[in-house]
């Protein structure tokens, strides 16, 4: 056998980090050769189809398996009886008493809590015969009263999901900060909001979640086949409950076709899979359809306000705000109740509020669980914030620009620390403003709206959305809500390997879903192992077998930059000072006279005395007799490297810490122009200026840019999962959610600008979520069309009916808001705050 | 085992090459090409006709394949996002997803490709209307839509200038 090739062809001066390279993984994608959840299996794998509630809230007096288990070709049925007792306890719960006796088990037991829980789950030979059989399931139920509304939820008198716990409260905290009484007594003006309300939505991924699951009863392994989004968290939450401990866990991911947050929901259904299969002795497959996610796969955080008070000085410098906050976390808790702290990443949202006091109640619903959703939690915190300064500017008669700058966190105050010990990092949020007002042409189009005028039955609004996009969390925030938690920190493993030809491979912990890691993380690698991206291979996706993991690994939570690429850099530069280390020994010369170009260590300056990688790679693998065994116990060519940013754990009584590493902001501008006989609000310009530190790859970060936006977009005009009271979902399919398409969402002009994080040893911010932004900009823009005098824009969904209402409603109907001036005679010197 | 109920036999060339298959008299397009033959570039993204995901050629028509039963299909002619590429080598449009990043998680992308592909045979020239026009049944998640129409565009001068080149040159010879 002869070795001559040389896998690696690079150019070594070049630098890869920076660069908008066009993806990696396109290649395969654009060939229709990706491989989705679906598009595999395992062998002898039977299909699995849940039976599912139709009512709201339930009680299950019955069940009959009977008819389906007489049907050819139907292998086996769970029950949700059966499938508690084969558990072992029910899912581990986050939340403190009393969400923590809100107990889940991998299907319903007892009753169903909201439409679409799943009561039972088949196993046949195809999908068409799962389907049969689980419609000749009989599944009796005695419906009971639901309740379908956050704020009513929270009222002991409401019907109760969980007996057991006694109320619908799943967990209260209040987060108060500085001292927003005598800020509210000190202000020139206070301005009062009875609510406002940010509705229920998904980002849903155009591929619906899917698992293929095997419990093998030889080995006790446990192999998970799916587009689950955060792996090991899965594992950490079923494991007790089905009775499987970590290392008997395989979980695998490959391509995933978008998720968003929600793909970090579906773990029961991978519980429910895993005891069909034990049961069933095959492997289970399960592809969930699209009027199944919509019902149960998860939707984004409601989240109601109420009571809304802000200080204001009559210079429109803004105190604080004190509020009643309602979080609505459907049926089951998942994630939940972490979004009741995850908001408090961005307690003053953009602007440089001192005094917060927020009351902050989150319940159980008879409506789908929610999941982390593309921006959670912090964007309806940011949204509320935003909606703020927006109604302080209208109502006060200042310049909404000029009330944003004025309160914005200046570039000079960073690193800023927020009332609850937050740090921003670092950005420059009035020159973002500035460039966002340029792109979108906004001049032009104040004197388009002043021609306009009254009576041509149309109206021009401008709005803006200023935003955080804050990434790496910090998990220690979770003991803010239960201080038992065994969680904090974050972290993220990459490991670089140099192959037995000399190959480099890298594997991560992560589970990419578009954002492109296969080829940010070889451009990084390649610029610290001197080779091109097309020579890292960065295997797709998770697979425990790699041992490229922590607790926290996966995608979500805008985190990748930092946590994922300095896991790469740690990773790549470790292996660079084993090649090195092996050269220098090969080539009789010292450690730092060695550089590595094109695949090949040579010394500098003689590049005859030279070693490719696949010669390297044969001293360790396959020709070590006589090496050193120092140099190759230091050498392996295996290099894992964990990255952890440097957090403390927060202080759980008073509820401050620094909670998230990095702070990316985003700051949107969107003109609009309503029809006034119909309410149709149609987007005539759209800017977004991006800053997100350092950036790896400016064409993937500018696509996460525009699929942010494109989803707030949606959500804020389009996309709405509403509940009537008895609780059935009134948008359970594509068609009824209107999911926007090319038509709904225009053009998106970006900018950018690039503050690095003085935090990170890359300099980038994890981004990607957005923030909200869009939501802010249109309700902004709405706002401005309607004028002054008029409605305030109370909800986050702006479809053309509620537009048209707002323009219609009578004057001196209530307009949902007040402001309440101190007089010039008894100003106390309030300005001096 | 298998499929109840009737079965059809099914006769259709895909992507060139001719195929005979039985087939349960309710498999839907899509399951014929992803399950029985094997061709999973063809996405499922929704049950009700709105996400083009699942969209090929059928007999030189633009279809969800979704929406209608394989048996439907029979004696037609379907291309799907497989024969988009020749010989190893992208066809243009595939090129231009991937040098403006038209595409992220790649779910969209195979249905979108052939949306974008019917409307160039179409309408060779396409202003951006009319390419959002042209891709309105297809939803993506990812990308906000403005990389597609942007790779669609650039997809479809490169071919323009191409074409005018080649008319240019016979032009001359005459
Ligand atoms: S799967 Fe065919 S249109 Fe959605
Ligand atoms: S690229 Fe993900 S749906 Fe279009």
């Amino acid at each position: 056998m002869t070795i001559t090739s040389a896998p690696v062809t690079g150019e070594a001066t070049k630098t890869w980090s920076g660069r908008a390279m066009p993806r990696k993984e396109d290649w395969r994608l654009v060939q229709g050769q990706g491989s989705f959840v679906d598009d595999g299996g395992m062998y002898g794998q039977g299909y699995a189809w849940f039976v599912r509630s139709p009512y709201g809230h339930a009680r299950i007096v019955s069940i009959d398996c009977e008819p389906a288990l007489s049907m050819d070709g139907v292998y086996t049925v769970l029950t949700g009886e059966e499938a508690k007792a084969m558990c072992e306890a029910p899912f581990f719960a986050i939340a403190p008493p009393p969400g923590s006796l809100m107990q889940e088990w991998p299907l319903a037991v007892g009753k169903v809590r909201y439409q679409g829980d799943a009561v039972a789950v088949v196993l046949a030979d195809s999908r068409e015969t799962a389907r049969d059989a689980a419609e000749r399931i009989v599944v009796e139920y005695e419906p009971l009263p639901a309740v379908t509304e956050g704020v009513a939820a929270a009222d002991p008198t409401a019907p109760l999901l969980y007996d057991e716990a006694g109320t619908n409260v799943v967990w209260h905290g209040v987060f108060d900060y500085g001292d927003v009484d005598w800020a509210l007594e000190n202000a020139d003006h206070v301005v009062k909001l009875d609510r406002l309300h940010f509705h229920r939505f998904s980002s849903t991924p155009l591929e619906c979640n899917g698992a293929v699951v095997d419990f093998d009863h030889g080995t006790g392994m446990v192999s998970v086949l799916s587009n689950y989004q955060m792996p090991m968290f899965a594992a950490m939450v079923i494991g007790p409950t089905i009775g499987v401990p970590m290392n008997k866990f395989n979980f695998v991911t490959k391509d995933i076709g978008g998720a968003f947050g929600l793909k970090i929901g579906f773990y029961p259904q991978i519980a429910a899979l895993a005891l069909l299969s034990k049961k069933a002795g095959r492997p289970a497959k399960w592809t969930e359809f699209r009027t199944e996610h919509m019902l149960t796969a998860g939707h984004g955080n409601e989240r109601t306000f109420i009571d809304i008070e802000v200080p204001v000085m009559a210079d429109g410098t803004i105190l604080g705000v004190k509020a009643r906050a309602f979080d609505d976390a459907g049926a089951y808790l998942h994630y939940e109740p972490l979004g009741a702290v995850i908001w408090s990443q961005v307690v003053p949202g953009c602007y440089k509020l001192k005094h917060v006091r927020v009351d902050y109640t989150e319940v159980v619903s008879n409506k789908c669980p929610v999941t982390p959703n593309r921006g959670y939690s912090r964007m309806q915190h940011l949204w509320m914030i935003e909606r703020i300064v927006d109604v302080v500017a209208h109502e006060l008669g200042l310049d909404p620009v000029e009330v944003r700058k004025r309160n914005y966190v200046q570039p000079e105050d960073y690193p800023y620390e927020t009332p609850n010990g937050c740090i921003y990092d670092s950005g420059d949020l009035p020159r973002s403003l500035d460039i966002a007002l340029e792109l979108a042409h906004v001049d032009e189009w104040r004197a388009r709206q002043r021609e306009l005028g009254t009576g041509s039955g149309r109206r021009i609004g401008i709005g803006i959305g200023s935003t955080l996009d804050s990434g790496t969390n910090n998990f220690g925030q979770s003991r803010i809500i239960n201080p038992e938690l065994p969680f904090s920190g974050n972290g993220e493993v990459a490991i670089a390997k140099l192959d037995l030809f000399g190959e480099i491979n890298v594997n991560l912990g992560t589970t990419p879903q578009g954002q492109g890691h296969e080829t940010t993380a070889s451009q990084v690698a390649a610029d610290i192992l001197g080779v091109t991206p097309d020579d890292v291979t960065v295997s797709t996706g998770f697979n425990q077998a790699n041992n490229a993991y922590v607790g926290f690994s996966g995608t979500y939570a805008s985190q990748f930059a930092v946590t994922g690429l300095c896991a790469v850099m740690g990773a790549a530069q470790k292996l660079r000072h084993q090649i090195v280390k092996l050269a220098a020994f090969a080539l009789h010369a010292d450690e730092d006279e060695i550089e590595l170009a094109g695949g090949v260590a040579r010394v500098r300056g003689d590049e005859e005395r030279a070693i490719p990688f696949i010669g390297l790679a044969n001293m360790v693998y396959t020709n070590n007799a006589g090496l050193p065994a120092e140099l190759l116990n230091e050498c392996d060519l295996n290099a894992r490297y964990a990255y952890v940013p440097p957090f403390e754990v927060p202080d759980t009584v008073a509820k401050t810490g620094n909670l998230t590493l990095t702070y990316a902001s985003q700051v949107h501008v969107c003109v609009v122009e309503i029809d006034e006989e119909t309410g149709e609000v149609k987007i005539l310009d759209y800017a977004a200026v991006d800053d997100c530190g350092k950036r790896i790859n400016p064409l993937v970060v500018e696509g996460q840019v525009h699929g942010a936006t494109g989803l707030g977009i949606a959500a804020s005009l389009y996309e709405s999962l509403d509940y009537d009271e008895s609780g059935q979902l009134e948008e359970p399919s594509f068609y009824e959610y209107h999911v926007a398409t090319s038509l709904d969402i225009p053009n998106i002009v970006c900018g950018d600008i690039e503050s690095p994080s003085p935090f990170t040893p890359n300099g980038a911010k994890g981004m990607g979520e957005g923030g909200g932004a869009p939501l802010h900009a249109v309700c902004s823009a709405i706002q401005d069309a309607i004028g002054a005098g008029g409605p305030i824009v109370t909800d986050s969904h702006n479809h053309w009916a509620r537009v048209y209402e707002m323009l219609q409603r009578a004057p001196g109907a209530p307009r949902g808001v007040e402001v309440i001036s101190r007089s010039a005679g008894s100003d106390t010197g309030a300005t001096s705050l | 085992m298998g499929e109840r109920g009737t079965s059809h036999s099914v006769t259709v060339e895909v992507n060139g090459e001719k195929v005979s298959r039985i087939v349960a008299a309710r498999q839907l397009l899509v399951h014929f090409l992803r399950d029985t033959l094997g061709l999973t570039g063809t996405h499922i993204g929704c049950d009700t006709g709105n996400c083009g995901a699942c969209s090929v050629i059928v007999d030189g028509k633009l279809v969800k394949s979704c929406m209608i039963l394989a048996p439907q299909a029979d004696g037609a002619t379907i291309e799907t996002v497989e024969s988009l590429a020749q010989d190893g080598a992208l066809s243009p449009l595939q090129e231009s997803f991937h040098e403006h990043h038209g595409l992220q998680c790649g779910y969209c992308t195979p249905g979108m490709l052939m949306s974008a592909t019917y409307l160039l045979r179409q309408n060779p020239e396409p202003t951006d209307e009319e390419i959002r026009r042209g891709i309105r049944g297809n939803v993506c998640r990812c990308t906000g839509y403005v990389n597609i129409v942007e790779a669609i565009r650039e997809a479809s001068r490169g071919q323009a200038t191409e074409r005018r080149s080649v008319q240019a040159t016979a032009g001359e010879e005459v």
